[in-house]
């Protein structure tokens, strides 16, 4: 048909499907302002003056980085960052490790009561650490970490969830990768550290970057562990700040709220990658 | 370098049934010995036992004159060549076949040496830098290969290497192999479901069905004088026919229409299963004295394979000249057998053959 | 260690042999318990010190009465239990953690549906309504809580505005009993959409397109093509992020406690916050382990629900 008659059937098509295309458009960018509203108002106001915001406006005369200049000098927002940045890079890097070593060991050696044990880990995923706050309290006061960064590393060196994601990972290797490494006589670290670890790198890089943020996220259990500011991560510090200079000085406090969420979204927008590719694997199987 | 196995058997502690029962062979310095079965009949399990990947349940392992039950695989001085090769996907090609020296702890510059020797030896110099996601199948297979030669092994284990590549490469790869195994002397021991790769490459030949052996021998015996049924059937394309048949006085009775005089065997049993090879079977076309119908006939360039039905409907295949003028619903004779063998009806153990003249068939009666 | 051993020597004799056996069998196994304990042991003391433990030590401590340094007292049996369901603020607190957990869950998959879905078309540009659309996963619960305050303000609020322009009647959302527990599902919802939204996309990406291209050889619409194929076909990673939802939803402390301090009147007095309020607020350590008890029964419920039904494969 549109051989027959070339012209006014293609200028017809090309209408229907550049308004068709402008539709999804317009559902895109409504939906974009949803999921971005909130996030783009906070950015936008970090740049105004105070004394604008709590008016009420949405525009101001003096865009400026002043709130954050005051963030940075007024509060400890830098050492807040510094203090997740350690707990949570410690974490992650404790987590891979020693849940790449206990799911190892339930793939790759033979012991008794494994599948035992096993069992033993995937139920730990059914007891919230919320609901075991109140015992844990008392041991990390018992053992004198309270306020410190220990308290809020150590009871997360390792997790089942993690040890399970890499059991999966592990399982998936081909045996006859390990029956070659057995007849040119590696250790079983050597197999471990040499060949399984970079063999799983995509769910490594996926745990590490779950535990990162989920440690970053951290927020009652270091609330309740940490005194001073020396210590205090941000979650707890943003709360901190919101108490003390009140609500009265927006622009300062989403300058911020600004200034905490880089780091998480610049890890999340590298590691994106990974994270879909391993998370994906993950939720199927 | 001799391997002797004694009597091994395999048992998982899962399950009370063995998948091996009493396996015993000595393999000798040199030999090119292809274990051969269908899926599931314990070869790769008997492979792994004696690369000491799968422990042994009864019996003994010897190598080279000392007992290797409990030896780790890797002071069993051997190699090992995997069907899906067991690269790992983030080394080069280099890497992969360095990586076992590496673990031995070996001088830099000899496993330099060795990788160099091993890489040049199966024509992948120009390669080493590369991934294994960067080579065809092909490649990939040599790459395998060149950790084993790398390695100085006496005595190389190969699990159906070839099985992943496509057949003209296959056919390639098994001359190739063959002429890597005599120049370096090793001694190969080698597990395929393939009998033309067993047929071609073997000095020696086990086959494995029911977790038992049914036969260890020499290509050309393997095809001449099967043990049993099993053997018979397993080797030769396209594959032997196996026939019901009365025994009469002197004659075996396949139907009515279908005697093969016995001149040269006797035999006490009754009934039987005659193994009579598809190329060994002689044939006249025409209605006049016809003892077979034509049912299919397929093409292969300078023979065709023609299955026809029997008097009492038993299927015959037959390897004939593809000049010979035939088609579906002709009629056919059976003038006569090169070779037969006979089976035992229930133990399909060979009781008897007969070799050599062309013995004419018989033909009863004309009801066709 | 064989190797060594005289060849002519008696290993025929079946009796050493089988000694042999054993040597070398109790070698390997000494060697491999030592890669246990070095593989194994850190996680599993870790697990018992944080997991294990305080389990069994809250279940001990739900049965007594405590003092304010959270020593077991007076062994009071089940009766903490009793006293919570007869306790009309627990009940009301149980009913508004449902509440919240099933608004969130229902609304974070739907909404995150919408945006996997609309994710799907092939448009210039995608790739960048894809990253927005997964970009509030980065987004920390201060920093959304921040955000959100500031839009629920009575005073520079945008929802604020927006009634002041529309006429609306005025709603001071954190303040007012009704609406609170909504602002909290509303933030909850949005920071849970990244997440949903990589999940589900990516599931709707592994189906295989020679599906959809059959369907519309036979003529089926786009809708129909959704809740026919689409929808069953992904239901396992679906039930998998309604559990992900559900057990993130029942353990909510964060955003509570930023936002609303579990008011007002105890509207968003949630079960964690509750727990939170109880022992380290109250002093009433043997109560908020008993409530610390009936959120981990909750949640391993759904958990072992999880299991199961990933076991046999949600489809259809």
């Amino acid at each position: 048909m549109e051989m027959s008659r070339p012209n006014e059937p293609t200028i017809n098509t090309t209408n229907i499907k550049s308004a068709k295309q402008l539709s999804q458009y317009a559902l895109l960018l409504i939906l974009t302002l949803l999921v971005l509203g909130p996030f783009l108002l906070g950015l936008w106001t970090s740049l105004m003056p105070t004394a604008d915001i709590s008016k009420g406006a949405l525009w101001s005369k003096n865009i400026s980085l002043d709130n954050y200049v005051t963030a940075i000098k007024t509060t400890p927002i830098l050492r807040y960052l510094l203090n997740s940045l350690v707990i949570s890079t410690v974490t992650m890097l404790f987590q891979v490790l020693l849940c790449s070593m206990s799911a190892y060991a339930f793939v790759f050696l033979k012991f008794k009561y494994r599948k035992q044990l096993f069992m033993l880990f995937l139920m730990t995923m059914m007891l919230p650490f919320e609901a075991e706050v109140i015992p844990n309290f008392s041991t990390v006061r018992s053992m004198g970490l309270l306020n410190h960064y220990a308290a809020m590393v150590i009871p997360f060196l390792t997790a089942a969830f993690g040890t399970f994601m890499l059991r999966q990972a592990f399982m998936q290797m081909p045996t006859e990768l390990k029956e070659a490494a057995d007849i040119e006589g590696l250790s079983h670290w050597q197999f471990y550290w040499h060949l399984a670890l970079p063999y799983t790198k995509v769910t490594l890089m996926t745990l590490a970057a779950y535990s990162f943020l989920s440690s970053w996220n951290q927020y009652l259990w270091p609330m309740l562990t940490t005194f001073s500011d020396n210590f205090r991560p941000v979650q707890d510090g943003l709360r901190q700040l919101q108490g003390q200079e009140s609500f009265n000085n927006w622009g300062m406090i989403q300058a911020s709220a600004a200034i905490v969420v880089i780091p998480t979204l610049i890890i999340l927008f590298v590691g994106q990658h990974y994270f879909k590719a391993g998370l994906n694997e993950g939720a199927v199987k | 370098m001799t391997i002797t196995l004694n009597q091994l058997s395999k048992t998982y502690e899962e399950s009370a049934q063995p998948v091996l029962k009493e396996v015993s062979v000595q393999i000798n310095d040199g030999e090119f010995f292809v274990i051969v079965g269908p899926s599931g009949c314990g070869k790769s399990t008997l492979l792994r036992m004696i690369a000491g990947l799968t422990s042994i349940s009864d019996g003994k392992l010897t190598i080279n004159g000392k007992l290797a039950n409990q030896v780790p695989p890797k002071d069993r001085a051997l190699s090992m060549v995997f069907q899906s090769y067991a690269l790992f996907p983030f080394m080069t090609v280099a890497e992969n076949v360095g990586f076992g020296l590496k673990s031995r702890k070996l001088p830099s510059s000899e496993i330099n040496h060795r990788v160099d020797d091993a890489l040049a030896m199966v024509n992948l110099s120009d390669l080493r830098d590369r991934k294994p996601k960067e080579l065809s199948g092909g490649q990939r297979q040599r790459v395998a290969l060149a950790r084993a030669i790398a390695s100085e092994a006496k005595i190389c284990l190969m699990d159906e290497p070839l099985s992943n590549l496509d057949a003209q490469l296959r056919a390639k790869m098994r001359i190739e192999l063959k002429q890597l195994q005599r120049n370096l002397g090793l001694t190969v021991i080698y597990v395929t479901h393939d009998q033309v790769e067993a047929m071609t490459m073997a000095d020696r030949v086990m086959v494995l069905n029911d977790q038992r052996v049914q036969q260890i021998d020499t290509p050309i015996n393997l095809y001449q004088r099967p043990n049993n049924a099993f053997v018979a059937q397993f080797f030769g394309t396209p594959q032997i026919n196996l026939l019901k048949a009365n025994v009469a006085e002197r004659e075996l009775v396949i139907d009515s229409a279908l005697h093969l005089p016995m001149t040269k065997t006797q035999i006490n049993n009754s009934k039987v299963l005659v193994g009579i090879r598809p190329a060994d079977v002689r044939i006249q076309i025409g209605s006049r004295g016809a003892n077979a119908r034509v049912a299919t006939v397929s093409y292969l360039g300078n023979q065709s394979v023609i299955t026809a039905v029997l008097n009492d409907s038993q299927t015959i295949r037959i390897v004939a000249d593809s000049q010979l003028q035939i088609a579906a619903d002709d009629l056919i004779k059976i003038i006569g057998v090169e070779d037969f063998h006979i089976f035992d009806i229930n133990s399909q153990k060979l009781i008897g053959s007969q070799k050599g003249d062309v013995s004419d068939a018989r033909v009863a009666a004309t009801e066709f | 260690m064989l190797e060594s051993l005289p060849q002519n020597s008696n290993l025929q004799d079946p009796d050493v042999q089988s000694a042999l056996v054993q040597i070398t069998t109790s070698a390997r196994w000494r060697k491999d318990s030592l890669y246990v304990t070095l593989f194994l042991g850190p996680s599993l003391l870790l697990l018992s010190v944080f997991v294990f433990w305080p389990m069994i030590k809250t279940l001990y401590l739900s049965l007594f009465l405590t003092d304010n340094l959270g020593h077991a007292s007076v062994f009071v049996g089940l009766s903490n239990y009793v006293n919570l369901f007869k306790d009309p603020a627990y009940l009301s607190s149980l009913g508004a953690t449902l509440l919240y957990v099933i608004a969130v869950s229902v609304l974070t998959i739907v909404l995150g549906m919408l945006l996997a879905v609309a994710a799907q078309q092939h448009l210039q540009g995608i790739r960048f309504f894809r990253t927005i659309f997964s970009s509030t996963m980065g987004i920390s619960v201060s920093v959304a809580a921040i955000f959100w305050l500031f839009a629920f303000n009575p005073s520079v609020g945008v929802f604020a505005q927006i009634s002041q322009v529309l006429h609306l009647p005025e709603i001071n959302w954190l303040a007012d009993p009704h609406f609170a527990l909504l602002a909290v599902i509303i933030t909850t919802v949005w920071m849970n959409l990244g997440f949903t939204f990589l999940i589900l996309f990516g599931a709707l990406q592994q189906l295989p397109s020679s599906l959809f291209e059959a369907a519309k050889i036979a003529g089926v619409n786009k809708t129909t093509q959704f809740f026919k194929i689409s929808l069953p076909l992904i239901s396992p990673t679906l039930f998998f992020v309604l559990v992900v939802t559900l057990i993130d939803a029942f353990k909510s402390f964060g955003l509570i406690d930023l936002m609303t301090v579990g008011g007002p009147n105890n509207a968003t007095n949630l079960l964690v916050y509750r727990v939170y309020q109880d022992a380290f607020l109250n002093g009433n350590y043997g109560l908020a382990s008993t409530e610390s008890v009936i959120l981990t029964v909750i949640i391993a419920i759904i958990t072992l629900l999880q299991f199961k039904l990933l076991g046999k494969r949600v489809n259809y």
